[in-house]
């Protein structure tokens, strides 16, 4: 179970990279819904179950996460038109390096806050960090509305995770709070990204900067 | 003892003679010649037999008398300094031949001064007369660095060099007065318990006044000004040794400040991953083959750094084998550094006698006309590229070896990978540098008329390189022999109580490395054979080169020193931030189209330039003042003289 | 140690026939019948047996190079192991000699590339020079990481050790980890389809068809016989680090490292048949991936 459980981690570790890497806002959709799924399945591994009623909370959680509110991205995606994020702020190789460094700060910070059951569940928190960290990046560094609809839903999943790390039988305080908030952020983000398309034929935020008088 | 009192005489009184006649082209290279084998012979005597005599010399000065010790570490660097000294030497007296004889005097003058204070420096065992030699050897090495006053550049590169040597000088006097007292500034009597801000404060000294001289990132900006506008053999002399005259500087502190922390080694892994990424990536993208080399001793110098942190971190963390292999390869790469990177600046000295130019999309072919010039250079080349059998390999492998065992350490593990994954950048970029300084250089065909005019060398010139690439290959197989004559420097710097006889089983793979460099030769000349036995019967017929049809290809078709390194700087570009002016081609039928490249330092550009310019307003700021009128300085004087009466009554 | 012999053997005579196992895979999935399994033997004993025609642009570097690079890695080879089957030869420190061997024969094909003075030679040996500087660094950082696991670092004893240190699939994450950062480098290193076609040589988009495109006659065979040691080398390595099975008997382990090889010769044979080549642009990303899949390894080997 442990090995099964580090090769999880890893995997969450890698689809950030997978986020960092590509350019491809289909595939950055269908990797963030992955990641959603890896991380409910992490509880289901760990030393000590949930109640049922819990796990039940998880299940349903997971599956907004990994199917309803990518299926919402998507449906913004095929009515702008958008398949490619094509001048990121950051180019994707110095992306990657700089998600390398974000492992390592995330490591590191991950140092002082460690878990008590020690094994595999050390690198639960760096990881957890890594993933927030992600998102932030992708907020940050991408300029179109959906990747960065994306870099909010990947923080969601950090935040998830952290939830899960350190309280694994009350998780949903931290994750129906949050749930909420993201829900309420992809109705707004979408329903902007739909309007600014119509309005200006494109989904670049950058350019309202042009706006700002 | 007495064998480098001898060699330091010989110096000072030819430096005296060459300065004062015409005739010092023939007696400056003779008297740097036989005292360099001198200290040669005394360092290895030191070595081998283990011994440190120490005089002190009867000379009555106001600080006391000056004390000299050979010890290990000392001796080491003594012989990295007679031997390229004297090889250098050699060299110059040809490569020289042809300028006036006073100018050519006047040079070995300041040359023998160089050679006599940076065996003097590593030789003194007091902390005035250390920072007078110091000075002496930044001085004259300043007079060697404007030798070609009169072209463009050279002076201002002399400046440039100058008051970053004395910055760091500043440091270091700052360094030495805290660890003295008034009553001695011997080494023996320095503690560093006594000093506030303790031995930490010390160390952070050391490392900013002796970096300054070894050229660590950011106080580099100097180095590939300086050293590419020397005469040749001069740039080989500072490049492959005064730079590592800041090395021992840094080696003798650690050896009075007792057992280091683990934070020294990591400041210095730091220092030295950003000194050798820096290094390499910016000498990949210079096209004058002078400024790539110097760029490339910054990044040698950064890999030694590494592996002294590298060392700091294993004696900190009582890991004696992290320990010893770190401070081995340090060592080790200093005396390697200084046989391959002079044996390439001769090379590039040779290459400009010849063609006049030194910029690499001006030459090509070289091979042909200057074979043996050719031939010594590609050895230098491999050999800073760290391959096999040659010397590199074997300090770049103790460096990485060092870092596979600090893996082992356990808080200290993340320095392993750091180090290994820059190792394995900084090498995989050198041989892209190096191939391409051998390449657009030496292979091909010539891309200028002058390139195709070249000459070989003089035999003094040859004969220098030759030998050095000789000592390359040498070193690279006699790696076992050399780590065991510098383990006695080693010990130095270890705890005492890490016994001599326990290391010398850590290096068991050592030999191993020596014979597969042999195997190498040998299966290369074997498989040679092979190929002169398949070929014998057939035809051997020359034509074009084949460019896919095209029948009339040029030299100017062939790639450029900057289209070559193209794909990689488009990788670091963030970082080299390279000025393009190109001209594009216009309109159905193009005449003419250019495109220059030039990649200016980072940390000039970004660091040192706003602080300078900000000194400059600040200056400015003041110029109101200066009027130019009499009055005006008297209005300035009284007005002074007024307040402090007035400060003085209040 | 005997086995080490034959595999050493075994790897001068086979090495041909993975590039054979390649091209028929790609045949297959071609749905063509492709060349016979033996034809690199036969197209270098053809090589072997031909007049030489030379540039007059090049000088020694140019015929001593194929020399060379064959030295080293015919070096390479004495020290590399086989699955469980330890090298012929092996010491601590052994893998640097084999990363830096192959650094040599690099060194040599891009001097010999920029001596004809050709633009495309120029460009391969710029391309080759960028993508093996990348590739170099996750070679030895996923070393690094079975390292670190491993606390030695000879290949040979990797493979024994990594077995007692309980490396093995699928307990631990740092052996997939590894292959994938080991699998992307054979493709990079030996010019494999992601990164370079190994079909053509006529377009400017080539890297080590185009280095090698004025050699002939005796040098070529040499050249195109230690290309196919090298693939033999680091196929073998990276079989030596994901081999999941060991079995006691010394034939056992042979046989199977053997079959492992044929394995990732299908392997690159249907990645070549499904993929396109990446742009040129965008190389450098994989093998920078690479690289970060391997200092993932070692952060998991650290813990």
């Amino acid at each position: 179970m442990q090995a099964l459980k580090e090769i999880l981690i890893v995997l969450l570790i890698l689809l950030n990279f997978r986020l960092l890497g590509t350019s491809r806002l289909g595939a950055c959709v269908q990797t963030v819904a992955l990641q959603a799924l890896v991380i409910g399945l992490l509880p289901l591994l760990g030393p000590n179950l949930p109640t049922p009623w819990i796990m039940a909370m998880m299940a349903a959680a997971t599956l907004v996460k990994s199917v309803v509110l990518p299926g919402l991205v998507r449906r913004a995606l095929r009515e702008t038109g958008v398949v490619r994020e094509l001048e990121p702020l950051m180019g994707y190789t110095l992306s990657i390096l700089t998600g390398t460094g974000l492992l390592v700060l995330s490591h590191l910070a991950g140092r002082k806050l460690q878990l008590p059951t020690g094994g595999v569940d050390q690198l639960l928190v760096p990881v957890t960090l890594f993933t927030m960290l992600c998102g932030l990046f992708l907020i940050i560094a991408r300029r179109k509305a959906i990747t960065q609809v994306l870099g909010f839903l990947v923080l969601e999943n950090g935040i998830y995770l952290f939830g899960i790390a350190f309280a694994v039988h009350e998780p949903w305080l931290v994750q129906t709070g949050v749930l909420l908030d993201v829900l309420a952020a992809v109705f707004v983000m979408g329903i902007t990204i739909h309007q600014i398309n119509r309005e200006f034929d494109h989904i670049d935020t950058d350019r309202f900067s042009t706006f700002k008088d | 003892m007495v064998l480098p009192l001898i060699g330091l005489i010989v110096l000072l009184a030819s430096a005296v003679v060459c300065g004062l006649s015409k005739r010092g082209d023939v007696l400056g290279p003779c008297a740097a010649t036989i005292a360099g084998a001198l200290a040669v012979f005394a360092g290895g005597q030191s070595l081998l037999t283990g011994a440190s005599p120490t005089i002190t010399l009867p000379i009555p000065l106001p600080f006391g008398a000056p004390r000299l010790e050979i010890d290990p570490l000392t001796a080491w660097f003594v012989i990295v300094i007679g031997m390229i000294g004297a090889m250098a030497a050699v060299y110059g007296h040809s490569y020289l031949s042809n300028q006036p004889r006073r100018t050519i005097s006047l040079s070995w003058c300041w040359y023998n001064l160089l050679l006599a204070a940076m065996l003097l420096v590593v030789l003194a065992r007091d902390g005035f007369f250390f920072l007078v030699f110091w000075e002496v050897m930044s001085l004259s090495s300043f007079f060697l660095v404007v030798h070609d006053h009169e072209k463009c550049g050279v002076v201002r590169a002399g400046w440039t060099y100058l008051i970053a040597t004395h910055l760091g000088t500043a440091f270091l006097l700052v360094m030495f007065m805290l660890l003295g007292s008034p009553d001695s500034m011997d080494f023996v009597h320095f503690n560093p318990a006594v000093v506030p801000g303790g031995a930490s404060l010390i160390f952070a000294l050391a490392l900013v006044g002796f970096g300054t001289k070894a050229g660590l990132v950011p106080l580099h900006v100097w180095l590939p000004e300086a050293h590419p506008v020397a005469p040749s053999h001069v740039s080989a002399l500072m490049s492959g040794v005064m730079v590592k005259i800041g090395i021992y500087g840094l080696l003798r502190v650690l050896t009075f400040l007792g057992p280091p922390p683990s934070g020294w080694g990591w400041v210095m892994i730091f220092i030295g991953v950003v000194t050798g990424l820096t290094g390499v990536i910016f000498a990949l993208v210079q096209h004058d083959l002078k400024r790539l080399l110097a760029y490339s001793t910054v990044e040698n110098i950064g890999i030694i750094v590494l592996a002294l942190g590298l060392g700091v971190l294993g004696i900190a963390a009582g890991n004696i084998v992290v320990a010893t292999m770190g401070i081995c390869a340090a060592l080790l790469h200093t005396l390697n550094h200084a046989l391959f990177k002079s044996l390439l600046f001769l090379g590039a000295g040779a290459v400009l006698h010849a063609a006049g130019t030194g910029r690499m999309d001006r030459l090509g072919g070289m091979l042909r006309y200057m074979p043996y010039t050719g031939a010594a250079f590609l050895v230098g080349a491999a050999a800073i590229s760290a391959l096999p059998p040659l010397n590199g390999f074997v300090s770049e492998f103790l460096v990485y070896a060092a870092a596979f065992h600090v893996m082992s350490v356990g808080a200290s593990a993340w320095s392993g990978l750091i180090a290994v994954a820059a190792m394995a950048l900084i090498g995989g970029l050198a041989v892209a540098c190096f191939t391409k300084a051998f390449g657009i250089i030496f292979l091909g065909s010539p891309r200028s008329k002058t390139a195709s005019q070249a000459r070989e060398a003089p035999a003094g010139m040859r004969t220098a390189m030759i030998l050095l690439a000789l000592l390359c290959l040498g070193a690279g197989l006699g790696g076992p022999w050399l780590v065991g004559l510098v383990m006695p420097a080693i010990s130095q710097l270890l705890p005492v109580s890490m016994s001599l006889n326990e290391l010398q089983g850590i290096f068991h793979m050592l030999p191993w490395i020596s014979y597969a460099g042999l195997g190498l030769l040998i299966g290369t000349a074997l498989l040679l054979g092979l190929r002169a036995v398949l070929l014998r019967g057939r035809e051997i017929r020359s034509g074009e080169t084949w460019d896919c049809g095209y029948a009339a290809p040029s030299p100017r078709m062939q790639y450029s020193a900057a289209s070559f390194v193209q794909p990689i700087g488009s990788m670091f570009a963030g970082l080299m931030r390279t000025r393009r002016r190109l001209q594009a081609p216009q309109g159905l039928f193009p005449t003419a189209a250019r495109l220059e490249t030039e990649t200016p330092d980072f940390f000039v550009q970004s660091c040192f330039a706003p602080i300078v310019r900000g000194l400059a307003r600040l200056a400015a700021a003041f110029r109101d003042l200066q009027q130019g009128r009499t009055h005006l300085c008297i209005l300035y004087i009284v007005a002074t003289l007024l307040l402090m009466l007035i400060w003085h009554l209040g | 140690m005997r086995w080490g012999l034959l595999h050493v053997l075994f790897a001068l005579v086979s090495a041909p026939l993975l590039a054979g196992v390649i091209n028929r895979t790609k045949a297959f999935f071609g749905g063509r019948h492709g060349p016979s399994f033996f034809q690199l033997y036969y197209d270098i004993f053809k090589l072997l047996r031909k007049d030489a025609v030379y540039s007059r642009t090049t000088s020694w570097i140019f015929r001593t190079a194929p020399p060379i690079e064959l030295a080293a890695v015919l070096l390479a080879l004495l020290f590399t192991p086989l699955g469980s089957t330890a090298a012929w030869l092996c010491f601590q420190g052994d893998l640097l000699l084999v990363v830096y061997a192959l650094g040599l024969m690099r060194f040599m094909i891009i001097s010999a590339a920029l001596d004809t003075g050709s633009a495309f030679e120029g460009m391969g040996a710029s391309r080759e020079a960028q993508l093996s500087a990348l590739a170099e660094v996750a070679l030895l950082v996923a070393l690094l990481a079975v390292a670190a696991f491993t606390k030695s670092f000879s290949l040979s004893a990797f493979a024994a050790q990594a077995w007692a240190a309980g490396l093995v699939w699928p307990a631990n994450a740092i052996l997939p980890l590894v292959s994938a950062a080991l699998l992307v480098v054979l493709l990079a290193e030996n010019a494999r389809l992601p990164f370079d076609d190994p079909n053509t040589h006529l377009e400017l988009t080539m890297i080590h068809e185009a280095m090698i495109l004025d050699h002939c006659g005796v040098d070529l065979a040499f050249i195109e016989y230690g290309s196919a040691l090298k693939m033999w080398i680091l196929s073998a390595i990276l079989v030596s680090m994901a081999l999941p099975l060991r079995a006691s008997s010394s034939l056992l382990n042979f046989a199977t490292g053997l079959g492992a090889m044929v394995i990732v010769a299908l392997l690159v044979g249907y990645i070549e048949s499904v993929m396109a080549r990446l742009r040129l642009i965008r190389t450098p990303q994989l093998l920078v991936t690479a690289g970060v899949l391997s200092f993932l390894a070692v952060m998991v080997a650290m813990r």
